[in-house]
This record gives structure tokens, sequence and C-alpha cells, in this order.
């Protein structure tokens, strides 16, 4: 090995990894070196745990291996022959202490060049993250091995190119410097032989038990491996029993559909072919399987260009969602009384329905536009809604003929039916359960305390923890292995719609992390493969391929697997009679939901998405208490005061934030706070309302909130969401832009061209010119641009104080604007990046040129020239400039150096910085085409924005190019840009808002202005 | 060699009242005892209040240490300046004492060719005055920088980077508008100072003190040509400084005004803050010297006189300022630009509207009890009003620069600017720098120009012969 020079990059990892040590040696006292580390007292670099420690037997042995000179200095009395032997002899040890003296750390050259690896041209690989089990397609670039940036796989149904914000945050999660580094048994490092040793043990006693009193504990999933491998243990042990814990999602959905389908089932819409849309408090646009998707979809019809009419939506919600934020008209209803309204919905439409009391006036109209448009509406049901409204959901998109048309069941993907983390519950405290393996979930923190899961969990033999983090869980595990990151381990999982898609890994993993296959292969007498042989396995009986090779290397480089048919349509659905409803609570109603950006806490150690502002309020770092702002005026709330929740007599309390909106009697609170043992990150900020979530109804609750008196800073991004009388969002009607196709710059007066302190800078931008064009039509304020700009553009993290004093670093923000009644607010979402101005403001104030104007119409930061005069910020009248106050990059943790892009500037401390069109992305593109003796075709050059925005709000593309998309976007008439009375002459400009009001609703709906 | 201690009783301290610019039975004799006893008060002599004044100066002087020096650690994040308040503390001093260095000045060049008799005896220090405030505005706008120590590439010098600064950019201006006042000031102050040099050099005792006076005063020996030259030079140095003493605070306004941001994007500022300058120039001038006068015992020489004609330029040159306010909120109404009217609106009523008010109140209401001549002959009034005055000039410049910042034109960008204590520390830090070094001055040179009060002296007896 020595001789080739050639390390292979396993070996490299096992030599790293510090449980190779920790065999060797007896293991120092872990808690207090992790303590240490975590104080940023311990040394930087470590290689093993005494060095970390710095303990005295490293110093003895230290002492011992490089012993002081002291004692071979000859004394006084030497001769002057043995003086020169000593001299000679320690020069002929120095030379050759440099002749052969290797660095300390392993260096692995190249022999031969690996094919197709240039250094600094990345590749992208083809791979999948499972949300919550079910897969988003991914393309991942690789430099040099090193995973740094993931892109949606076009070719991928679910993903369609783009991406949300998990897929975005997931490459930093990876290089996470609190991921659990070592394999523990009961909290001290242990090796995967012991581990393995004992699983054996364990599994050959399950077996020889039928599986009596194995339990499995996993989130959902979807992965066919992962399925067969579940299929073969409970054929080899039927007794073994499998929970499903996913906190942010629950089975009601798809208990529902199994009643409609009369079998496991899921609906899956078309919302391409909806003119009308009922949202009943669903995020179906966000936080769902599909949700990119139908965000595609949804876009897809919201054009109102070229005599195109868009799709309408209702959206009627108690806690406002990302997609209702799009809504042509939204209700705020109390989210228990949706069912209501989702009966009086139904009645209204023809359906079969005991709807108590009076219906809103606005109902008969809503349903009268969904019979308008029969076969071409649909009433998509709430995540979080009870089995009623789904049910009456579907009930009316079948009484209107919209099954099979926007709306369809199918069979599902999921597992067989499994057991709920309650039943898991239950059979711990009867003692039913001996061995516990928990691969993924965080339980003891993401379930109700009222489940009590930690004194029953103690009651099982051997408590087995696979996951990322040492946390609440593994605290109280008997054996915790970390797991692998879905860029380090060989899977498969299935998207929304069925197709299926390899994962493969883009990284060894960097903690020696293990899957859930290497644990459960054990369980099925298959000891010690690799998730790799496991996958491949498993695919060599799927892929009736007649060359299976050839058809693996195809499946996993195009993140797809051709040839799987895709579920079968459930013929013969039928919604039952619907139950009848229980009579509505008129006190004070809690709502449960996952944090819009952290989900159900397992992302809370994420800094990107921690720093990344709620699209609803701009908030960032906590978890607020969301209350209406009736409720404000009523309980003389401020945004910030503590609020004690109440439920069944536990309560967290937390701070307020006033939400424009959100449904009067109603409070909301977020999971994904008040984590215990996150890691530096997440640990101890917000609350946790895993704490108060009942059992029963994990979403609702009856309770009570009371004002604590007490005052909490927030760190919010955007103070003022009114307009203030400027329009930096320009809006109309539908009628309104068919009368005024240029409506947001009809009145505008003119700028004349020559308005500026110096020249008419009409430079002619001969060769590439290039701009951008945001429609604000399709924006659903998602903040996947926020996130994968920071992913490409190494944007430092902050932390809270700062972004609290107003020094976040995003390069683009998505504003979030209100106008019209507080209570029923109509909604703008706006996209900001650096305009580019032609005539920028902040060039000419510079005193040293390090911002410049490129021949492209680029406007360009030059850090190293910047001395950080902040003047530019002062004088840019779009504010998105940002500044490094302080040294906001980390330099400090090794690992995070991977998750950097090579291709862009690490900023340090004093210097400006500011959206560069990916800049980067444009130089690679021109040279790759210059090599061409070519111009750049439109679409070569996609920013990170652009490239992940779902509903495609986002183009980009040289002016100069009559055909481009971008050109084409900016020549339609509900074109402007933003200030434009300033002369700056931006590039970047937006499409004006148009919203499809329905003319029966007049006045109604967050529409006072339609 | 007479004596260096001052002989009290040759002519006694009697403040001649606001008629005479000298108290009477003055010879340049006297003259000459009085003020450079000044210098050589031995230690027991030495008021009080100056080594009071001095230690606390001291303390605020390592304040200042202590905040630069984490400044330098940490980066300018300590202060309160975020995004969109991206100036703060450190320009609303920086063009504070600008402005308070303006009086030095104006009252050696501007007076002089205007052959104000009132000048002299407070024009030394005055100028000593400007120094001080100019090396503490110089300061500012190096501390500011995102990364200080690379504050040279301001400066037009051939580089291997062929870069040089951007010229449009009125920071640029600034390099070159504080360095020339800065670099006129001292020659000017130095130059003024040669003929006080000698007479110090001829009764300084002991000889090491004689040594060190020789060296500065170049060689002085009083000849008849040395006169003519000097004063030739003078008048030429005078004629130099007048321009630059309306050319700084105009070009440190053009930071403001060139900028598109409503608030400092207007015409008027550059006489608007001309007239800022000398107003709050002239305050800090009476802050100073009524206890200097009070402690030193110079109200024969500092006379009524002195201060009411100060007290004169104060009120007029406020009213200037008063004018600048109010063409300012007109224009902001009249101009019909809703970033503008918004803006001055916002400085009225907004989260900074205290502000506003207080510096009307220390700007504007205030000063106008100095049109009634009992409160101008009144010192301890004169005193506290000169420093309210101080206080609302320093208001101003918070309103121009911070609030102008907070709420511009995008409102979700919209910000609040809270200092913190190190922005505290460092101007409270500049302000004993400041004072650590006019006791300094007073100790070590004649704070008085022996000379022209001597030529007073000679004017004095001139028209009693006469009569």
């Amino acid at each position: 090995m020595k001789d080739s020079g050639f390390i292979p990059l396993d070996a490299l990892q096992r030599a790293q990894a510090p449980v190779d040590s920790a065999e060797r040696a007896p293991s120092p006292d872990l808690k207090a070196l992790r303590s240490r580390l975590a104080a940023g007292k311990g040394p930087a670099f470590w290689r093993t745990l005494e060095e970390a420690a710095e303990t005295d037997e490293l110093r003895e042995y230290v002492e011992q291996e490089f012993p002081g000179l002291s004692g071979q200095i000859p004394d006084a009395g030497t001769d002057r022959r043995s003086l020169l032997k000593v001299m000679a002899a320690s020069l002929a040890m120095a030379g050759a202490a440099a002749c052969t003296r290797q660095p300390t750390e392993l260096i692995v050259p190249y022999v031969r060049q690996p094919e197709n690896v240039i250094p600094g041209l990345p590749m992208f690989y083809a791979t999948a993250m499972p949300l919550y089990g079910y897969a988003r397609g991914l393309l991942v670039e690789s430099h040099l091995n090193r995973p740094t940036k993931v892109e949606g796989n076009p070719d991928h149904p679910a993903s369609l190119g783009a991406t949300g914000i998990f897929e975005q945050a997931s490459v930093l999660s990876l290089y996470d410097p609190d991921r659990s580094e070592n394999i523990l048994y009961e909290g001290r490092p242990s090796t995967w032989a012991e581990f393995t040793g004992v699983i054996t043990r364990e599994a050959e006693a399950a077996r020889g038990r039928n599986g009596e009193g194995l339990a499995i504990l996993t989130g959902v999933t979807t992965s066919p491996t992962f399925l067969s491998q579940m299929k073969a243990l409970t054929d080899m042990s039927p007794s073994a029993k499998w929970y499903v814990h996913e906190p942010a999602v629950r089975e009601v959905a798809a208990k529902a559909a199994h009643t409609i389908a009369g079998r496991a089932a899921s609906l899956v819409y078309d919302l391409s072919q909806a003119d009308v849309i009922v949202s009943l408090e669903s995020d179906l646009l966000n936080n769902s399987p599909g949700g990119l998707a139908y965000a595609r979809q949804f876009a897809s019809r919201r054009s109102v260009d070229n005599g195109a009419t868009p799709c309408r939506l209702y959206a009627i919600e108690s806690s406002p969602t990302v997609s209702g934020s799009l809504a042509d008209h939204r209700f705020a209803a109390k989210s228990g009384d949706i069912a209501g309204l989702a009966y009086q919905l139904a009645k209204a439409c023809g359906v079969q329905a005991e709807a108590n009391g009076a219906a809103p006036d606005w109902i008969a109209a809503v349903a009268q536009d969904l019979s308008n448009s029969k076969g071409r509406g649909v009433v998509i049901p709430g995540e979080y809604q009870p089995e009623s409204v789904h049910l009456a959901a579907f009930a009316i998109n079948e009484a209107l003929g919209n099954v099979g048309k926007t709306v369809r069941v199918v069979e599902s993907i999921e597992g067989p039916s499994t057991h709920t983390i309650e039943d898991l519950a239950n059979d711990l405290t009867a003692g039913k359960v001996e061995v516990l393996l928990i691969l993924g979930p965080n339980p003891l923190y993401s379930t109700p305390a009222a489940l009590n899961l930690q004194p029953a969990m103690r009651r099982a033999r051997l408590v087995i923890r696979l996951g990322q983090f040492y946390d609440e869980t593994s605290k109280w595990a008997h054996w915790h292995i970390p797991e692998a990151h879905y860029l380090e381990a060989w899977s498969d999982s299935r998207a929304f719609d069925g197709t299926a898609t390899i994962q493969q890994p883009l990284i060894m993993p960097i903690y020696g992390g293990k899957s859930g296959h290497e644990i459960v292969t054990f369980l099925v007498n298959q000891p010690d493969l690799s998730s790799h042989d496991i996958v491949k396995g498993y695919w060599n009986t799927q892929l009736k391929d007649a060359n299976f090779e050839a058809a693996w290397q195809k499946a996993v480089h195009d993140g797809v697997v051709g040839g799987i048919p895709a579920p079968a349509e459930v013929t013969g659905a039928k919604a039952p009679a619907l139950p009848a409803l229980p009579a509505p609570e008129t006190g004070t109603e809690i709502v449960f939901r996952p944090d819009p950006t952290i989900g159900d806490g397992s992302w809370a150690n994420n800094g990107w998405l921690q720093e990344l502002p709620k699209p609803q309020t701009k908030m960032t770092w906590d978890n607020t208490i969301w209350v209406s702002p009736k409720d404000a005026t009523t309980m003389s709330l401020q945004k910030g005061d503590m609020l004690r929740v109440t439920v069944d007599g536990r309560s967290v309390e937390g701070p307020t934030w006033i939400l424009p909106g959100h449904a009067e009697g109603s409070f909301t609170v977020h999971f994904g706070y008040g984590r215990e043992m996150s890691g530096r990150v997440g640990t101890g900020i917000g609350y946790n309302a895993y704490k108060i979530q009942p059992v029963a109804t994990p979403w609702i609750a009856a309770g009570t909130v009371t004002k604590t008196g007490g005052h909490y800073r927030l760190a919010n991004t955007q103070e003022t969401q009114t307009m203030a009388g400027r329009e930096p969002v320009r809006a109309a009607t539908l009628a309104e832009y068919r009368e005024h196709p240029n409506f947001p710059t009809e009145f505008d007066k003119p700028v004349p061209n020559n308005d500026t302190l110096y020249y008419n800078s009409d430079y002619p931008y001969k060769g590439y010119k290039w701009g951008m064009s945001i429609d604000l039509n399709v924006c659903t304020g998602c903040s996947a641009c926020i996130i994968a700009c920071q992913a490409e553009n190494n944007i430092a993290v902050v932390g809270k104080d700062q972004v609290a004093r107003g020094r976040h670093m995003h390069w683009i923000r998505v504003d979030r604007y209100y106008s019209g009644d507080l209570d029923e607010p109509t909604l703008y979402n706006q996209p900001v990046p650096c305009m580019q101005c032609e005539n920028a403001p902040c060039e000419v104030v510079c005193p040293v040129a390090a911002t410049t104007h490129s021949t492209e119409g680029l406007n360009q930061m030059v850090y190293n020239r910047c001395v950080g005069t902040r003047y530019c910020s002062n004088n840019c009248p779009y504010k998105v400039r940002r500044f490094n106050f302080l040294l906001y990059s980390d330099w400090q943790t090794p690992s995070l150096y991977g998750v950097r892009n090579p291709d862009v500037t690490v900023r340090s401390r004093g210097v400006m910085e500011k959206c560069s069109y990916c800049m980067q992305r444009i130089q690679e593109a021109k040279i790759e085409t210059e090599k061409q003796n070519r111009r750049v075709h439109d679409g070569e050059v996609i920013t990170a924005c652009q490239q992940v925005c779902p509903t495609r709000a986002i183009r980009f593309g040289d002016l100069n190019d009559p055909k481009a998309d971008v050109v084409k976007q900016k020549q339609l008439p509900r074109q402007y840009a933003l200030l434009d009375d300033l002369n700056t002459r931006p590039r970047t400009t937006y499409l004006g808002y148009v919203r499809n009001p329905n003319e029966a609703l007049r006045g109604s709906g967050g529409n006072k202005q339609g | 060699m007479e004596t260096n201690k001052v002989d009290q009783n040759a002519v006694a301290i009697v403040d001649p009242g606001p008629d005479s610019i000298l108290g009477p039975g003055h010879n340049y004799d006297s003259v000459t005892q009085r003020i450079a006893g000044v210098v050589f008060l031995d230690w027991k002599n030495t008021p009080k209040n100056w080594y009071l004044g001095l230690t606390v100066a001291m303390l605020f002087v390592m304040l200042l240490m202590t905040a630069v020096s984490y400044l330098f650690l940490k980066g300018v994040g300590i202060w309160g300046i975020n995004i969109p308040i991206g100036w703060g503390f450190a320009i609303i001093n920086f063009v504070w004492w600008i402005g308070i260095g303006h009086a030095g000045t104006l009252i050696s060049a501007i007076l002089f060719l205007l052959k104000q008799d009132f000048r002299t005896s407070i024009n030394r220090f005055s100028e000593a005055m400007t120094l001080f405030a100019v090396a503490c505005a110089g300061m500012f706008p190096i501390l500011h920088l995102g990364r200080p120590w690379l504050f040279y590439w301001l400066l037009p010098y051939p580089n291997s980077m062929y870069l040089w600064p951007q010229p449009r950019s009125p920071l640029e201006w600034d390099v070159f508008a504080v360095s020339t006042y800065a670099t006129v000031s001292v020659v000017f102050w130095y130059v003024g100072l040669l003929p006080d040099l000698a007479s110090l050099r001829d009764t300084a005792n002991p000889l090491w003190k004689q040594r060190v006076y020789a060296v500065l005063s170049l060689g002085w020996r009083g000849s008849a040509i040395h006169w003519h030259r000097y004063q030739k030079a003078y008048l030429l140095l005078a004629g130099l400084a007048t321009p630059l003493v309306l050319s700084v605070h105009t070009i440190v306004s053009f930071d403001f005004a060139v900028a598109i941001l409503p608030g400092w994007h207007t015409t008027i500022f550059p006489p608007y803050f001309v007239a800022g300058a000398i107003y709050s120039g002239f305050a800090m001038v009476l802050t100073l010297i009524i206890p200097f006068r009070s402690w030193y015992k110079l109200q024969d020489l500092i006379t009524m006189r002195h201060l009411e004609c100060c007290a004169k330029v104060m009120l007029g040159t406020g009213l200037i300022v008063a004018y600048g306010y109010s063409m300012e909120a007109f224009f902001s109404w009249y101009a019909g630009d809703k970033y503008e009217s918004f803006m001055y609106w916002n400085r009225m009523t907004g989260p900074y509207a205290f502000t506003y008010a207080l510096l009307i109140l220390c700007n504007i209401a205030l000063p106008q009890l100095l049109w009634i001549r009992k409160v101008r002959l009144n010192v301890p009034l004169l005193w506290a009003l000169s420093i309210v005055i101080n206080i609302g000039m320093w208001l101003e410049r918070f309103e121009i620069v911070a609030t102008s910042l907070t709420r511009d034109f995008v409102p979700s960008s919209w910000g609040t600017y809270i200092p913190t204590f190190w922005d505290w520390a460092t101007y409270a830090g500049t302000l004993g720098f400041f004072l650590f070094l006019m006791f300094l001055f007073v100790r070590v040179l004649p704070a008085i120009s022996i000379f022209e009060v001597r030529e007073v002296v000679h004017h004095e007896h001139e028209l009693e012969h006469a009569k």
C-alpha cells in the first residue's frame, strides 16, 4: 500500500475515525472531553481522544517517545571524540529525518488520475433525498468527491429540477460538526464489531421467539429495499412489530384514503387540470411529498399572459400556510371549524352532509364556482385535518366529477400497515417489548409528553438507536450507532407518484455512520452486508433486464429507475357516507404545526434553516406563538410578549407573534424547538410544543392562553410588512389586468434617461447582457431561493443576536407584505436579489472602486479591494447589500470547510457582499462555450435561485438573445422595475401580481380592493 | 533673567466688560508675564482643576484605547450599525468634530482678514482647539472602516495593483478636504506661534526648557525684517485658510448630498453645514474658554467682549441653521416627493421623534435667549448655552446620518439603530482625548498670543498719545 502511494479512501476514513483509537486505549472521560470541545477550549485538531483530553497519560507517553535531550548530552568532562560522535550521530539523524519524514496527515496523491475527474470542475450525481419518507430526486454537485450543493433532478417527477428548503440545507447537515461520531454503548465508545456481536445474538434469540418482543421503530419509509427487508423479517419472525413515527406527518390522510379505496391507498392530485382549487387548510404546494410537482402544476395554471385564464385558489385556513399566500380568496377559520365548513361546502355542492348551523355567505359562491368547473376543480383537504374533512373533500370531488381528473386514488407505496407510536408506548408499558430498535426517529423529543415514553422505554431490556446525533433518544438507549447521512449511504426511495430512485452516496460516511439497511440485515440473518450490496441485491431481483449491470448503472445514473410500474389506480374508490361531526369547540384552540423551517425538530441543528426567515413571519432562530390581530388586541399583546399555553394541565411558554390573517380564537404553536440535545446550533432555543401535544388529536387541542408578563427578544429580518404608501409590489385583479395589461407602469412618469449626476451611461453592452425577471404571480414565498443562494455562495450564518441587530447576510430575501384588512389581508411575496442596476448608485460612492460595473452589466463586488466604508449599502435604494460586521464565516471548524463552494470566495470580516447573479456559474458557462467558439445559449446559465424555484418564478438569461426566456418575460406588459423613478435602470425586473378573485365574492376573503 | 513667578500684584485682574478686549493697566511686560506665567506656573500653583481635569481626561483616553483595541480585534460589529444603518456614531462624531474644528481657523483667518479686534486673545486657543478637534475627527473615518488597516487605499499612491481611488466618491473628496484642512491649520497655528515661542525661549528657566523653545522658535530674533516677512506670510496663510473654512464642511456635506438617500440628497447642505460648523465651533470655544479664563484668572485678557462677540456669532449662525432646517422641511413638502416628505415626517413623528424635538430645543429654541444682552453677559448662562448648542449640533448629525438611514425606500428593509456601549465609549473617549490635549496645550504653550496682545497694548498707548 505504501509503495504505490495510493491509499483507498475508506482506509483513509478509517484511519481518521477516532473509533479505532478508542479501541486501543482505555477511554478517557468522554463527557468531560465533549464539554471541553464544545466550550471551544480543546485543541482545534486532534487525532486521538487522549490528545484532545490532554491527559497525564498522554504527556507521559510523549515524554517516553521523545525524551528530552538533557540525558544524552555528554557531561562537561567528555572528550572531544565522543562529543563529535554524538554530534555526527545527531546530524545524521537530522538528515535521515529530513529525508524520510512524511507529513503527519495522510496525503492521497493520484497515481493515475481517475477518468472524468478534472480538479476544479464539479461532477453531478443523481440521487434522492427521502423527505418524510418520500423521495425528492436530486442531482448533487461534487467537488473532488466532496458534495457541496444539491440541485433538483429535472427527470425526477417529484423535483422537476426544483428543490425545497430541506434538500438545500441537507448538505450542511452532512458536515455538521455535532453529528455523532462514535458507536456508544451506555454512553462509552464501543466498536462495530462489539455491536454486531450483540445484535447477532439478539437476532438469533428473537428468531427463536418468532420475533416476540422485537420492536422496530422507523420513520415513514417508501424504500423498496427496506420494505423488502422488513417483509423478510416479518416472514421470518412474524411476531416482530414495526412501528412508524413521523412527527410531522400523521396517518390520517392514509387512513382516509384507506376508507375511500378500501385498501392502502393515497391521493394524487393534478393541479394542471384544475380551474378552481379549494384548500381546506392544505399546504399542498409546499409541505407534501409532491409539493414541488404540485407547485409547478399550479404555476402553469397561474399564467395570465397572452390571454390565458388563470386558475383560482381559495384557501380556508386558521394558521396561514405558504400555499395560502397565493390564494385569490383567503378565509380565516378556526382549524376546528374547518370540518364544519367542509361539510357546508359539501352540502352546497350537492353532497349528502349533515352540517351544523348556517353556512357563511361565501360558501355558496365557492360551491357555485366549483360546480361551474365540474371535472376541472379540486378540493384539497388539509394534511392535519381530521378524517371527516378528507372524506368530505373527496365526496365533493366525487360529486363534481373531479375524481380521475384532478384527483386520483392510487395504491399506496408505503409499507404494510404498521403500528403507531402510541401502540409502541402501550406495548412498552405492558412490558411486551424486549428489544427495541429505533432506526432514525427521535421519539423521546418528538412525541407528546403525555405519552410518557421515556420511562416506558426504560422497561425494554435493550434499546438500540441509529441516529445522526447523540440526542434525547440516544441518551436513554443502550446502544447508539451513528447513522449515515443520505449522501453517505446506499438506499432507495419512491416519490409521491411511485417513481423509484436509487440513492447513491457521494462520500464515504464521514463518521463511519451506518444505514438502517445495515442494521436490519442482521435481523434477517444476512449479517454485515454493506448497504450497497443490500440495495443492489434487492434491485437484482426487481430489474427484469437481461443485462442487470447495465440497467443498474442506468438507474443509478439517471436517478430514476425505469420500468417500474406506477402504483395502480384504485377503481371503485368511493366516499362513504360522511360521519356525523362532533359539536364544534367554542373555546380557544391550540393548533400544532411543524415549524416552517425546522420541521419536526430533526433540522434543529442546521444553521441555514435556523436563520432562514420563516415565510409567514420573517422570524428566525425561534418558534413563536401565532396570534390573530383580534386576539392580540383583546389580550393587549405586543410582539414578543410571553404567553403561557396550557393544554390538559401541561403548559409551555413562548413569545407572541401577531400574524395578520390568522384565525381568531386560534393560536398556532410550532414543533421543532426546545431541543435539549441537538448540538451547538439547536439546543436550548425556543419552546417545546411536544410537551403540550395531545395524544388523541395531535394537531389541535382545546387550551388556554395567558399572558405571563415577560418579554422576549425576537430576531426577524423584516420589521415593516406594510408597503407604507410605496408600491414595491404592484398588483391588479384579472379584470383590471385585462383592461390595463400594463397596470404596473401605467401611471409611472417616464424618467429622462440623462437624469443622473454623472453622465448618461448608455453603454451598448454588445456582448452578453444578463438580466433577471421575477414573476410575482407565482411566487409562493417558500424561501427555497434564499437557502439555495446561501449554499451556492458560501453565505455565512450569523446567529440570532446578529439577526436581531439587523445583520443577516442573505443575498436574496423574500419580502412579505400585507395590505388591506388586518384580519383578512392580501398577502404578497417579493423576492429581492441585487437589481444589478445599470445606473448603480452603489458604484459611484465607493472610494476605492471595490464595486464596479462589468461590460455585461453585472454590478460586481471586489471583496479583495473592499475596505468597508459601507457607503454603497447606504446608497443602495434596495438595501440588498450585506456587510461582514464581524468575522461571520466560520474559519475554525474544519468539517465545515467541506460544504463550501470552491468557486466562491469565503468572505472575511469587514467587507461588503451581495448577489452576483451567480457570477461563478456565468463564468463557467462562458469558459465552456468559448472553448466551442460560440455564445452561451439560453438556459446554459442558471442562477441558484432560479434553479431551485419550484414555480419557475425566477428567470435569468442574456437580454441580447431575443429568443431567451427572460427576454420574453420582460416583454410582457406587466413587467415593472422596482423604484424605477430613481433612474437606477435595474436589470432585475418584476412581473406584476394578478389576482383572480371571484366576482361574486367582491370585497371578501382578503380582496378588499377586488 | 526675571523670575518665572508671576507677580500677581503687578496688574489687577479686572474684566473691563463688554467694551474692551484688554483689562486696564497692562503694559508689554505685564502681558508677557501674565501669559507666559500660565506656562511657567510651577506645579504647586497650577490650579487644582487642571490636575483634576487632566486626570479625568486621561481616564477617558484609556477608555478610547480600550474601545479602539476591542474594535480592531472584533470589527465594527461591536457598534450598533447594521443594514440599513451602515453609518452610525463614527460618522456622526466625525462630522461633529470637524464642525467644531471650524471655529479656530475662522477666528484666526477670516476675522484676521476682517480686522476684528475680538479675535486677539482667543485665536491661539481656538486654533489649538481646531487642531485637536480635527485630530479627533480624523480618527473616525479610519476606525469606521470594515478593514481599517487598509485605509491607505483611499490615498492616491502608485502601487503594484495599478489601482487608484475612485474619484467620484465624496469619501475620496473628504480625504483631500480634511487632510488639507488639517495641514493648513497646523502650519497656520505654528507660524502664529513663532514670535511667542521666542518670547518663551527668552524667559524660560531652566535651560532645557529654553533649548526646547529655542528649537521650536526656529531662530526668531524679532528683527524688523523678521516681522515684515512674518506678517506677509501670516496674511497669505490667512488668505489660504479662509476658503478652506468654507470648503471642508461643504465637502463633508457632499458625503450626504451626493447620495440618493432621502434626507441626504439635499442641495441646501453645503451652506447649512458650514453655518452649523461655525455655530458648533464657537459653542465649543465658549465651553472651553470660560473655565480656562476663570481657572487661570485671565479675565483681563479674555474679556466679556470676547465672550459676547462669540455669543453674537453663535446667534447669527444659529439663525442660519434654523433657516436651513425650515427650508429642509419646506422642500420635503413642496417637492412632492413621497420619499422626501415621508422622511421628514418620520423625523418629526417616527421612532426617533424625541431626538428631533431635542434638536429643535437645543439648536433653535434655547439659543434665542442670546438676543437678550443680559444673557450674553451672564457667564454661567452663556457657558450652559454653549453646551446646549454642542449637544444640539450633535443631535443634528444624528438626525441626518442615522435617522435618514433607518427608513428609506423599500419598507421591508427599514431598521432601527441602537448605539451600543462601544459607540458611546468611543465617542466619550475622543472627548477625553480632546480635553487631554487641551490641558497639555495650556500647560506648555501660550494659550493667548503674547505678541498680539502686546500689539493691542501698543495700539491703546498710541490712542492715548493721540488724545
